[in-house]
Order: structure tokens, then C-alpha cells, then sequence
């Protein structure tokens, strides 16, 4: 069934077992066997039970799946915010799955953007402030990081709001905020977690349409929801059941499915 | 993230909350303001005490050679007191022989005492004066100058003239709106004129150093003052480090003359602005000691309160700290932005403290006669304990903020 999914030679190995997949440049994310348990009061919950994922650099996915399917925790893992308790995850050819805490913030700090569903700006920063926090941590100086983030801040048509406090912004201009903050590193990839949950259809319709000019572009970006229209947008579809890939498709594939009434 | 950022974020974290930032700094700036004010009134005691042992009192680098000594910090046992009474007399003769034996450059005079009330024909009746029988080096060995007239010459010592310098209070009671200077000031019956008018000395524990009247020691006032035993003989050293030679000159001259053997102590007494600090300053060491350990009290309930507030702030920005976390702020970025936020929180509460001290300190110097002087050292201290407070308080939280787990700490509310 799976086999069927596939598209090509190449990717149906990366798909369904990543052997030969070597982490590095081609292969942004690569993961193999990636476990994770947790302990709740003493029932032990399997939220992944064995994931391999390969994405390429540049790939536009979505990862879809009902609650408690385990896309939140893969999401957190991918995010390098928790670690797998077995299994290898290699981001941007750095093996990340044993690296300590600090490392961790590290390849946060560097290699991926985070995009919230709740925007998760700082209530009391302007967004200029939220924009260059990043770089705060990265260690660059102070105007060097007030140019960049302004840059940042226009690439996403928020020029004139620089000085704007989260409350005084809509929400469709919070989650720009947002995408330019994480951003601002120039991250491998783009990880955003249900992005247009809090926000209304024209809204949503606007932030994708930034994600989409983000993709073609040539960055990695991928995208956790549960709704189809959104995940629509995304060339790959990663949908997860029970702490495992359930199904992996092509986009072209995956439309036609949702067009034909699945 | 630097040093000079975080201090940035924690005040304005500070503005954002006025009124909880203030209550927040109060245990550290009262302990600060005591601290400042307690050790500046001691000083200002010090600075007190001195200035009326050194100053009016014993006089600079001077060495007050008296039977027996007038300035007891301790206790005075009954044997003491009686041993004293056996002692011989401070003579004039002592008094010469002194004179005879200093180095170059050291002064010397003869200041013999009484209580006595005079009169004028303007007043009949008064307060107690200090009449004093002194040899002119007096005045230069004690620092006095007049403010009207003139003071008396060596000569007129030497002739025995009837003259007299007085304080400006006495000028003021016995001759009330006038010009003294010429005026006869009746002392047992006899008159002195007056040639000269002290200027202001002001008091020292509560006893006014106006009211006193001088006059040559070879005049009839020694008859008052009794010079078969002077109460002292003034020796002045050109220096602080001439007065241990100046203080040896005068001892073994004394002890000559008194035949003293070499196992038996001094039946005389050698009295310094020194030697009567001693005893002070032994005392300021322990109001020094309690003006720091006292306010340290408000300053350790300062740093509860400033921990409990700063556990409070990491509760209620979980969710900052998560993004942090999320942005890559690591373990101890969060651990510094706190410990920064508590320090900077309990320093500028040190700041408040500083001034209220000084402030406290200035009105006491200003309804009281001590000098009070803010001691920089104390200021450093304050500096030191507000930082030192702040980060031993923020210490605590700052690790629960840092070890927080981003996961956690991104879905709290």
C-alpha cells in the first residue's frame, strides 16, 4: 500500500526505511527508529514508537495527525525542545538525539525558526525586540541585530510597525512577527506548529501565502496541523497514527485525495 | 547575552511593576539607610570627640602634664582616687625645670585653673566662670584668638599686669550691649581689665567654652588658682610624630625630680588628645560593629523578600522563559537574566537606602552638635551588600527559571 505512495526509487527508501540516507546537506532532518516515552504517574505512554523521517532540504511538508497521535511530541523532537529516548536524529548533518542541553539551545538558536499557533511573542517587546531576541543569543552586537531585524521586520511588510507592542498588532500581524523572528538566524528549517490555528480564514489564507513565497523560495519549512486545507499547501504530506508514520504522500496525490471527497 | 542586556531588561521589568518593585526593595533600603546613618553618626561622635579632646580640651599634639588626670573614660576605684591624693603637687618649679629640657621647636605653658563668679559695675552676679592663671604660649598652644582688643603680651605676664581675656559670653552678661574692651571685670574683688574678647568656641558635652576669663599667670588671679599647685603644664610638640620624644622629655623630668626609682610608676599624669581617644575609639569599634550587624537584620529579611518576589516573577513568566528557551537562551542566560533582575532590584534599593541615610544624617547633624559625616567606605559596603543580596536571593530562582523544561514552560499560561 505504502509502496504505492511512493514516487521514486530514491525516495521510497528515505520514506519507508532511510537506510542509505546519508545526514547532511541533501537530507536536512533524518531520523531513524526515534522512541519516546513518557511517564504518566506511572503509566508509561508510548507517544512515538519508532519514527524514521527523512526530509530534503527545501522539502515544503506537513506532518498531520489526529490528538494523541504523537505529532506534538515529534514536532518537540524535530524542534530539538526534548530528545527521544531511542532512535538517532540527525539535523543538518549534526547528530542531535544525545547532544547535552546546552548544545540543544544551541541548534535552536541556529538552525530552526520557530513558528507557534499562540505567536508566543514577548507581551512587554516591541516587535523589533521580539524580532532580534534570537540574536540576542547568538551574540550579536546590538546594532547589528537592530539593522537585521529591521530588515526582517519589512521582508514581511511590517516596516512601519517596528515599535508596535504584540497588543497593539492583529494576529494576522503577531504571526508575521512571529515568521520574522524566526527567521532572523537563518535557519535550516522552519518549524511551525499549527500556525493559522488562532487566526480567522483570510488570515490564515494571508500567512499561508507567506509560507508558500517562504518555500518556493528554498526554505525547508515544515508545518504540524490537523486541518487538510492547510496542509494542502504543503508539498509532502507526513500523516502520523498511534506514534508512527501511517502514510507519507506526495502532494499531487494527497490533493486529488482531498478532492475526490477522502 | 551580556551583562549591560540583562540589566536593560531588569529595569524595565522593574518599571512595568512599580509599586511591587517598591515594597520589593523596602527591607533593603531601610538595612542600607541604618547602615548609612548609624555609621555616619558614629563618626560624627568620633569626629565630635575628637575635635573636643584635640581641639579644646587637651589641644593639638599637646601634652597636659596635671597631678592626676581629668579626662577618665574607665571607672575610678577608691584606691585610685586615693593614691592620687598622695601624689606631689605640679609646681612651678616643675613647670621650669620642663621648659629648661624641650627640643627646639616644642611650646610650653602654665595653665592654672579655678571656678569663680566675678562682677562688673554693670552686673552684679552671674553663672561660674573657668578663670584661668595661664603664661601667654597659652593662647598659641591652644588655638585661641579674640574677636575684639587684643590678647596679653609675654611682658605683661612677666610684670604681673592686671588684664584679662574673656570668653564672648561672659563679655555678653557682664557687660550687656557695651564695648568691653577697657572695662574693669571684678574677680574676688579685684580688677582686671578687659583687653581682650575670645572669639566663638561654642561647647563641648554640654559645657559652654564662652565663659571663661584669662589673665596673666604672674597677676593677682593666681592667688585664686592656687600656684603652689598648678592644675597643668601645657607642652606643645612642633608635630604628631614629636610627641612620643616630647612626652619622654617631660616624663623623666618629671621623674628626676620626684626621685622616682625605676620599679616605681608615674605619681604624675601625662594626658593627650591620644590617650583620652584611646578609650573612645575602643568604643567605636563595637558601635561600628552593631551600626553594621543591626541593619544586616533588615537586610537578610530584604533578601526573603526579594527571593520570594523573584520566585514569583519566574511563576508567572514561564512562558517568557519558554520562548526564550525555544529562541536558544540557554541554562545560563535565564540564570543571569534573574540573578541580574535581583541585583539590579536590590541595588537600586541600596541607592534609595544610600540617600535616605545621607539624608538621615544630615538631620541629625542638623538638630544635634554631632558633625555626622557619611562615610565613603559605608557607601561601599552599601554598594556591595545591595549586589551581594541581590544575587544570593536571586540565586534560588534564577536555577528553577533556568532548569525549567521549554516544553512545560511554552504551554503554561
Amino acid at each position: 500500500m505504502q509502496d504505492d505512495l511512493v514516487s521514486s526509487t530514491a525516495e521510497r527508501e528515505v520514506v519507508v526505511g532511510n537506510q542509505g540516507v546519508a545526514p547532511g546537506r541533501e537530507w536536512v532532518i533524518v531520523t531513524r527508529g526515534i522512541r519516546r516515552d513518557y511517564d504518566m504517574g506511572g503509566e508509561v505512554v508510548h507517544a512515538l514508537r519508532g519514527v524514521d523521517l527523512a526530509i530534503r532540504r527545501n522539502e515544503y511538508v506537513a506532518i498531520m495527525g489526529p490528538s494523541g497521535s504523537g505529532k506534538s511530541t515529534l514536532m518537540n523532537i524535530v524542534g530539538c525542545l526534548d530528545t527521544p529516548n531511542a532512535g538517532e536524529y540527525w539535523l543538518n548533518g549534526e547528530l542531535v538525539s544525545r547532544m547535552k542541553d546546552d548544545e540543544l539551545a544551541r541548534v535552536r538558536n541556529r538552525e530552526i525558526g520557530f513558528v507557534f499557533q499562540t505567536f508566543n511573542l514577548l507581551p512587554r517587546a516591541t516587535a523589533l525586540h521580539n524580532v532580534e531576541l534570537p540574536l540576542v543569543y547568538a551574540g550579536v552586537s546590538s546594532a547589528e541585530r537592530k539593522r537585521r531585524a529591521k530588515e526582517a521586520l519589512e521582508k514581511v511588510q511590517l516596516g512601519d510597525r517596528i515599535d508596535h507592542r504584540p497588543n497593539e498588532l492583529s494576529g494576522g500581524q503577531r504571526q508575521r512577527v512571529a515568521i520574522a523572528r524566526a527567521l532572523i538566524n537563518n535557519p535550516a528549517i522552519l518549524l511551525a506548529d499549527e500556525p493559522t490555528g488562532n487566526l480567522d480564514s483570510q488570515t490564515s489564507d494571508e500567512i499561508m501565502r507567506v509560507f508558500e513565497g517562504l518555500a518556493s523560495g528554498g526554505q525547508t519549512v515544515i508545518m504540524v496541523t490537523h486541518e487538510p486545507d492547510i496542509a494542502a499547501h504543503a508539498r509532502r504530506v507526513v500523516v502520523l497514527r498511534d506514534g508512527r508514520i501511517s502514510s507519507d504522500e506526495r502532494r499531487e496525490q494527497f490533493v486529488s485525495k482531498v478532492m475526490s471527497g477522502a | 547575552m551580556s551583562l549591560l542586556e540583562a540589566a536593560r531588561l531588569a529595569i524595565s521589568q522593574i518599571r512595568v511593576q512599580k509599586l511591587k518593585s517598591f515594597f520589593t526593595l523596602l527591607g533593603v533600603t531601610i538595612g542600607v539607610m541604618f547602615l548609612i546613618a548609624v555609621v555616619s553618626i558614629v563618626n560624627g561622635m568620633g569626629n565630635y570627640m575628637q575635635d573636643a579632646f584635640a581641639g579644646k580640651f587637651l589641644g593639638v599634639n599637646t601634652v597636659n602634664l596635671r597631678r592626676f588626670p581629668d579626662f577618665n573614660m574607665g571607672n575610678v576605684t577608691e584606691e585610685m582616687w586615693k593614691e592620687w591624693q598622695r601624689r606631689p603637687y605640679i609646681t612651678v618649679a616643675d613647670a621650669d625645670a620642663i621648659r629648661e629640657n624641650l627640643p627646639l621647636g616644642a611650646k610650653w605653658a602654665i595653665d592654672d585653673v579655678d571656678w569663680l563668679t566675678p562682677q562688673s559695675k554693670y552686673m552684679a552676679s552671674g553663672p561660674q566662670l573657668i578663670a584661668h592663671a595661664a603664661t601667654a604660649g597659652y593662647f598659641d598652644i591652644k588655638n585661641l584668638g579674640v574677636s575684639e582688643g587684643r590678647l596679653f603680651t609675654e611682658q605683661e605676664d612677666q610684670l604681673g599686669a592686671a588684664v584679662v581675656v574673656i570668653g564672648s559670653e561672659t563679655a555678653e552678661h557682664y557687660f550687656p550691649s557695651l564695648d568691653p574692651i577697657g572695662k574693669d571685670l571684678l574677680i574676688e574683688g579685684l580688677p582686671f581689665r578687659v583687653i581682650g574678647v575670645l572669639e566663638k568656641q561654642g561647647s563641648a558635652f554640654g559645657m559652654s567654652l564662652d565663659r571663661q576669663a584669662i589673665a596673666p599667670f604672674h597677676s593677682p588671679m593666681a592667688r585664686f588658682t592656687g600656684p603652689r599647685n598648678l592644675y597643668a603644664v601645657l607642652i606643645q610638640a612642633p608635630s604628631p610624630e614629636a610627641m612620643p620624644e616630647i612626652q619622654g622629655v617631660v616624663e623623666e623630668v618629671m621623674r628626676r625630680r620626684h626621685k622616682l626609682l625605676p620599679t616605681q610608676e608615674d605619681d604624675f599624669s601625662l594626658e593627650s588628645s591620644a590617650s583620652a581617644l584611646s578609650t573612645w575609639q575602643n568604643i567605636q569599634k563595637y558601635l561600628v560593629l552593631a551600626g553594621i550587624f543591626l541593619p544586616a537584620i533588615g537586610l537578610v529579611v530584604g533578601a526573603i523578600v526579594i527571593m520570594n518576589i523573584m520566585l514569583v516573577a519566574v511563576a508567572e513568566r514561564t512562558r517568557e522563559i519558554g520562548i526564550r528557551k525555544s529562541l536558544g537562551a540557554r541554562r545560563r542566560d535565564i540564570m543571569s537574566q534573574f540573578l541580574v533582575e535581583a541585583a539590579t532590584l536590590s541595588l537600586i534599593g541600596a541607592a534609595i537606602g544610600i540617600a535616605l541615610g545621607y539624608g538621615l544624617a544630615r538631620a541629625v547633624a542638623a538638630v544635634s552638635p554631632l558633625p555626622t559625616s557619611v562615610a565613603p567606605w559605608s557607601v561601599a559596603v552599601a554598594i556591595a551588600l545591595g549586589a551581594g543580596i541581590g544575587i544570593v536571593a536571586g540565586a534560588y530562582p534564577a536555577s528553577r527559571a533556568s532548569r525549567l523544561d521549554p516544553i512545560t514552560a511554552l504551554r503554561s499560561e
